[in-house]
């Protein structure tokens, strides 16, 4: 093995006015421990700063938390931004308190997977791994 | 931007393309000046870096960040948090902060950096900083490729017996002390001052630069610390010697590698090869002749 199989990198933010970081720091300590590289960006990021950190990152992955209602608005911001920077190949998820309504109609406006309050860890690590196959971490 | 993010990335995982990049990029003259930062968690240097970023970009300088955290080596993640610090710097297009893991580079840290400095002088960015928790070795793998290394500590970091632990002291061209508002600074100073003035005699004399990184108080004097450093090793010849031994180490590293690839695929490829070894418990000998008879590439 010449080179090593490149790390799924995950950049993991808040958007928008929301101090409720407890949800997405344990989610990122999940992806930690399931062996992905996770670049947490912090609070009050706007959907220009998460898609520009992912770029920099050359991350493969945005992992967004909401908790504040805002996410049919900032849901799909950080996925127009990323057409607009040509960088479609970044898929995006997130998590929050989301009805299924919403669910539905995010999933149509391009966010690949959303993950209600009670999710267990472990279904949010094989959703990515199911994505993700040929970097598998052990 | 994506084509440096695309490029830093081919160049942390070692890919051989990078190879490629070599003559490419070799021939831009422009060499950004190359400032490690390092210290123990929370002494704030992700804060300072923040605030030396603001500083230089109140000159008019373009600022790249390559800020390392350390991987779990039991299952490879990382959580690199050293954007939260920065945030005051996004979106500016003159800024460009790069988190990386600091395991999975096979030929070490260091290659991958150097070649990564590379790339962002070919892309214009004046300064480069690199920024690396000081819990392990990944600090002194850094500390060989930047011109200078700020080490920082932060006051109540424990008794003068922690001053003299071998190490990070060494590799320091620049202290700072951060937290020059919390009590005990003074005593941090005194200590350090002591323990510095009882080492060898040499051309370049540490300074100690007090520092609150969050007020942005003390940065220009580090600013310019780091400066009269770079000075100095321009006069001394130093800085000459540097870029030479670099050069040296740095092929080594790459023919390490290389030999590397090629053990690892002599023995994927030649099960013979791998049974003999395996039999007879021979990792010198195997590697000796894997070396000396196959010259694929």
């Amino acid at each position: 093995m010449p080179t090593a199989v490149r790390p799924v990198r995950i950049v993991v933010a808040k958007v928008g006015l929301d101090g409720h970081d407890r949800g997405v720091k344990v989610v990122a300590r999940a992806l930690r421990d399931a062996g992905y590289e996770v670049i947490y960006t912090g609070l009050r990021q706007t959907p220009e700063m998460v898609v520009d950190a992912a770029l920099q990152e050359d991350a493969q992955v945005i992992g967004l938390s909401i908790h504040s209602g805002a996410h049919m608005t900032l849901f799909p911001a950080v996925v127009e931004e990323l057409k607009r920077r040509k960088a479609t190949d970044i898929i995006v998820f997130g998590g929050g308190i989301i009805p299924d309504d919403d669910i539905t109609a995010l999933k149509k406006r391009g966010v690949e997977e959303i993950f209600t309050p009670g999710t267990p860890l472990q279904e949010i690590v094989d959703w990515l791994r199911k994505r993700f196959p040929e970097s598998a971490t052990k | 931007m994506r084509a440096l993010a695309r490029a830093i990335t081919l160049v942390e995982r070692r890919d051989p393309s990078v190879r490629n990049l070599e003559d490419a990029i070799r021939n831009d003259a422009r060499v950004p000046g190359v400032t490690g930062f390092t210290g123990a968690p929370g002494t704030g240097k992700s804060t300072l870096v923040d605030s030396v970023v603001t500083l230089l970009r109140g000159q008019e300088q373009s600022v790249a960040v390559l800020a390392t955290d350390p991987n779990s080596p039991f299952t490879g993640g990382a959580i690199l948090g050293d954007r939260i610090r920065m945030q005051r710097h996004a979106l500016d297009p003159k800024v460009f902060i790069r988190s990386m893991g600091a395991r999975g580079h096979l030929g070490g840290l260091s290659l991958a950096s150097r070649e990564a400095i590379r790339l962002l002088g070919a892309f214009g960015f004046d300064q480069v900083i690199l920024e690396t928790v000081g819990v392990g070795q990944s600090e002194l793998e850094v500390a060989a490729v930047a011109d200078t290394t700020v080490v920082v500590l932060t006051p109540n970091l424990g008794d003068s017996v922690q001053m003299i632990k071998a190490g990070i002291l060494e590799i320091a061209d620049i202290f700072v002390v951060n937290k020059a508002d919390l009590d005990g600074h003074g005593r941090a100073v005194a200590e350090l001052r002591t323990m510095l003035n009882m080492a060898p005699k040499a051309v370049w004399k540490p300074p100690i630069i007090p520092t609150v990184a969050t007020r942005q108080e003390g940065v220009e004097q580090l600013w310019e610390a780091i400066l009269a450093h770079r000075r100095h090793l321009e006069k001394s010849g130093r800085a000459k010697e540097l870029s030479e031994r670099r050069l040296r180490d740095e092929t080594a590293e790459v023919a390490a590698e290389l030999a590397r690839d090629r053990t690892r695929r002599a023995l994927q490829e030649d099960p013979t090869l791998t049974e003999r070894l395996l039999k007879d418990g021979t990792p010198y000998r195997t590697a000796e002749e894997i070396l000396r008879t196959r010259t694929d590439n």
